[in-house]
């Protein structure tokens, strides 16, 4: 008897487990693509499933197989032009391969290519920063609610009483329960009018009717005009959503001393806020300026490209930053969230200027302000100013001194706290 | 045409009645030629479940491990990217013989499967003797079951880093821990699992040979210096660690030893490939076509399974960029319908090559051949020199001695017997792959292992072997040496590996 098993909607991803096992065990490599792969892809990217390759001959299988030489006899198809005798150049690359299928070691210098998911993505570039396990996990997921109207309910608080329903609702009841009454009440007029024509308006039947007749229109007057059943309320209620739009402020210092690795520190401190952005707004844009002595607002490959050489002004990028705030982004429709990143060197009598500026006009403005400085060594004026204000404002303005890439995740603790909370 | 039958199905669609009357018609025919062959079931899966089923080489149950999450992330970028469509079918051979199918196939698809694996290959299993002396197909699927669990557990009580490097140096040796000769006793999960307990007690106390430290009686201890251990080379290198390293815990013999039954499972497969996909070819096609001679089948079904037929049947020549080695399912179906015309239209030539089957009843050629051969002898005995002559092979001596390549022999009269003995050799697994067997342990000082690889046609190593020295030496414990004795029966160290395990687990 022949058998047929349906087996489709067995477990799927059976793979899965050995997956993961080749992912645990390639740690290093893989994150070292991924760590490519983000130098690469642009900070909106961040947030996709990405191939990565890695060397081949580090996850070689080895096997015990011939090398390349020796003897060898080969047959092949489809000879069209040799006869018995001919000699002929031995071809590069494939000498001594022996056999159609046998290269040496199976190894090549190819990568091995595979797509990691966004969650592996995410993992890994996650892993290198430090994140705490909660704040992964909130990352990966929408949280944020909004409240929408949702129709109307009979139960409710009395400043949500919907004025126009639970009236109309009224006027119907009325209606309804008055119908009965209504219908005799028309047939009686229509007997007593007919009566009245006839000259016996003051018969025994009229007067009967009469009274009937005020008795029914008592009757349906006393039919309340509101009732507690009537009552109509707005309902509301909670759906999971990213609530409105934000804009990304990315503030770098592209001077001479900002070099290509600290450029890609500063890359993940920006990538991280978008991130952090795009799991709370539905709509993000990105600003990206970039300062020397002069701030210009440009594309994120300028952006993370060029390089100047000369002093630095802070203050020229905080000017700038305010005017597109108020040409573009009016704080009432726009959230606003500003990082920035600099190696701290800034001109001595700019600093004051810096944390006036800050204060005045730009923490008015934005929900969150995280600055890094990427150094080793000691902090500088600006550092110092900036402490001021973080001492003041410590909700919304974070900083960091920064070594490593583990060192960022701790600029955004209070702005991942409050979304946990 | 004898009865009138109505037509099967002609739908692009599947459904499971329209598969079970396929089934019914081909399995109808497939008695009429006198096909022997296991029960078989048939199993719908999805193009991911055809995924994982590849990855973990085609079984439906098989332990985890790192080299199997690497295979299946490769296959899927390849699918993923349309480099590869993934196979039509997976067959395996067990009892019931368990053949997958597709939920994307359309019905002629379904139906040239089912005809291919659930019959033709099935068939072969059944018959072909590698595989009767050295699969046990009633066995397999519970063994697999028992060897997953197995390794699980061994997981859970010493970690999966322990198991893992284990697993890593087994699969190492896999190719060369397997019996070619000796034939293996046969897996049975009971016997399996109740000999496992006591293999485990009984063997930690046996193989300690190497450990013997009572005085050996005088006049026997000259002979002793020159007596080898073991006294005959052994081939199957992870039969010999299993039973002989002195240092491996009861639980990591067990492991060695699923890897050794899995490889050893699996060897025929390597080595009856031309064969096996030929003859699943030829009973497709030849199935079909007497269903469609009988009415059954519409023309569109046929041109539909002619087009999938031919475009796995196609052969490029060696100077076309899709050239890739000679196609196995190509030259295996040429020469078993090459076989079947010789019996039935034998031609002088034939007559001449082949007298015993020229004119013979082919069926009866058929069931010996498929019975009693595998790829290297099959060639070597039913090569025709017409295919030869069809496929245009020639053959070509690559010698590193010299500096350019010689056509050594061409399809014609001075070089069939040259070329056929050439392409037989090509599928001699015992001359594609190196020749190490282990040689000698130094029973009497360090406990050094020494392998010897047997130099044929002056091949050498790959650089690759190393490395898998060192999954060797993890496994033994002690020092392991490779050596290779040349045509001549000279004999020079390759390369050493030194190691002493027990300094490693007792700390300095």
């Amino acid at each position: 008897m022949l058998q047929i098993i349906d087996r489709r909607n067995d477990s799927k991803n059976k793979s899965a487990v050995n997956r993961n096992r080749f992912i645990r065990r390639f740690k290093g490599q893989i994150k070292e693509a991924v760590r490519e792969a983000i130098a690469r892809r642009s900070i909106a990217d961040i947030d996709k499933g990405e191939k990565v390759g890695i060397p081949a001959k580090d996850i070689a299988e080895p096997q015990f197989r011939h090398g390349r030489g020796g003897r060898w006899n080969i047959v092949q198809p489809g000879n069209d032009r040799f006869i018995v005798g001919d000699e002929i150049e031995r071809p590069q690359g494939s000498a001594g391969d022996g056999g159609s299928d046998a290269s040496p070691d199976g190894e090549s210098l190819d990568d091995f290519v595979f797509s990691l998911s966004r969650e592996e993505f995410l993992d890994i570039f996650f892993d290198e920063l430090a994140l705490p396990h909660l704040v992964k996990t909130q990352l990966a997921n929408v949280v944020e609610y909004k409240r929408v109207r949702a129709g109307f309910t009979s139960t409710g608080v009395p400043t949500n009483i919907n004025v126009v329903r639970s009236l109309r609702g009224a006027t119907g009841r009325r209606i309804a329960a008055a119908a009965p009454y209504l219908k005799t009440l028309r047939a009686m007029r229509e007997e007593l009018a007919q009566l009245e024509a006839c000259g016996e308006g003051e018969s025994d039947r009229a007067t009967e009717l009469r009274r009937e007749i005020g008795y029914l229109l008592r009757k349906i007057d006393s039919l309340p005009f509101i009732d507690t059943f009537d009552l109509r309320y707005n309902n509301r209620i909670r759906i999971p959503a990213p609530s409105t739009q934000a804009v990304m402020f990315c503030i770098m210092d592209v001077s001479g001393s900002m070099d290509e690795e600290k450029k890609q520190i500063a890359k993940r401190f920006f990538m991280l806020l978008y991130l952090f952005l795009t799991r709370t707004y539905e709509h993000i844009e990105i600003v990206f300026i970039r300062h020397h002595t002069l701030a210009l607002e440009v594309d994120e490959e300028d952006f993370f490209r060029s390089r100047e050489s000369g002093g630095t002004v802070v203050s020229s990028a905080l000017e700038l930053m305010c005017r597109i705030v108020r040409e573009r982004y009016t704080t009432d429709v726009w959230n606003i969230y500003c990082a920035q990143a600099s190696d701290g060197d800034n001109w001595d009598a700019d600093s004051p200027k810096c944390s006036d500026l800050l204060e005045s006009v730009v923490i008015p403005l934005v929900q969150y302000y995280a600055y890094i400085e990427i150094s080793d060594g000691e902090p500088q004026n600006l550092w110092r100013e900036y402490s001021k204000i973080k001492a003041k404002y410590s909700q919304c303005f974070a900083m960091q001194q920064i070594g490593n890439l583990a060192d960022i995740y701790p600029v955004f603790r209070e702005l991942f706290k409050k979304k946990l909370a | 045409m004898k009865r009138k039958q109505p037509a099967l199905p002609d739908s692009s669609e599947w459904s499971f009645e329209s598969i079970e009357r396929y089934d019914r018609e081909i399995g109808r025919i497939a008695r009429e030629y006198g096909l022997d062959c296991y029960r078989h079931q048939l199993e719908i899966i999805t193009a991911e479940q055809m995924m994982d089923a590849y990855a973990s080489t085609g079984m439906p149950v098989f332990y985890h491990h790192w080299s199997f999450g690497k295979r299946f992330l490769s296959t899927e970028m390849s699918y993923r990217r349309g480099q590869m469509g993934l196979a039509y079918e997976i067959v395996i051979n067990s009892d019931p013989c368990i053949v997958y199918l597709m939920e994307e196939n359309t019905l002629p698809m379904q139906a040239l499967v089912i005809a291919h694996a659930a019959y033709g290959h099935n068939s072969f299993f059944k018959g072909n003797y590698l595989f009767r002396t050295w699969t046990a197909a009633e066995a397999i699927i519970d063994y697999l079951v028992f060897a997953r669990n197995v390794i699980a557990e061994y997981e859970e009580r010493y970690g999966e880093n322990e198991v893992e490097q284990l697993l890593d140096a087994c699969h190492a040796l896999i190719n060369v821990g397997v019996n070619r000769y000796k034939r293996p006793a046969k897996l049975s999960l009971t016997k399996e699992r109740e000999r496992r307990q006591e293999r485990e007690s009984y063997l930690q106390s046996q193989i300690n040979d190497l450990w013997r430290t009572l005085p050996l009686r005088h006049e026997r201890e000259e002979k002793e210096a020159d007596r080898r251990f073991p006294a005959e080379p052994e081939e199957n290198l992870l039969y010999f660690i299993e039973k002989n390293a002195p240092l491996l815990e009861p639980w990591q013999r067990e492991i060695v030893r699923i890897v050794r039954k899995v490889g050893q499972y699996f060897y025929p497969q390597r080595q009856t490939q031309v064969m096996n996909e030929g003859w699943a070819c030829f009973w497709h096609y030849t199935m079909l076509y007497h269903l469609h001679e009988q009415r059954l089948l519409s023309d569109g079904f046929m041109l539909e399974f002619l087009q999938s037929h031919t475009s796995v049947m196609l052969q490029p020549p060696f100077n076309s960029p899709q050239y890739g080695g000679i196609n196995p399912y190509a030259l295996g179906f040429a020469m078993w319908r090459d076989i079947q015309r010789i019996c039935k239209y034998p031609t002088a030539e034939d007559r001449e090559w082949f007298p015993d089957l020229a004119g013979g009843d082919w069926r009866e050629v058929f069931d010996f051949a498929m019975r009693n051969f595998k790829d290297e002898s099959f060639i070597a005995q039913y090569l025709s020199p017409r295919l030869m002559r069809e496929f245009r092979f020639f053959n070509i001596l690559d010698d590193t001695s010299h500096p350019r390549l010689r056509i050594e022999a061409i399809h014609d009269e001075r070089g069939y017997r040259l070329l056929r003995q050439c392409l037989a050799d090509q599928y001699n697994l015992g001359n594609r792959e190196p020749d190490i067997q282990i040689w000698n342990v130094d029973l009497r000082g360090g406990r050094s292992l020494t392998l010897r690889h047997f130099r044929h046609q002056e091949r050498p190593l790959g650089d690759a072997c190393e490395t898998v020295l060192k999954h060797v030496a993890t496994l033994w414990g002690f020092p392991v040496r490779l050596e290779e004795q040349d045509e001549n029966g000279q004999v020079r160290l390759l390369s050493e590996v030194m190691v002493d395990r027990r300094k490693d687990d007792h700390g300095p």
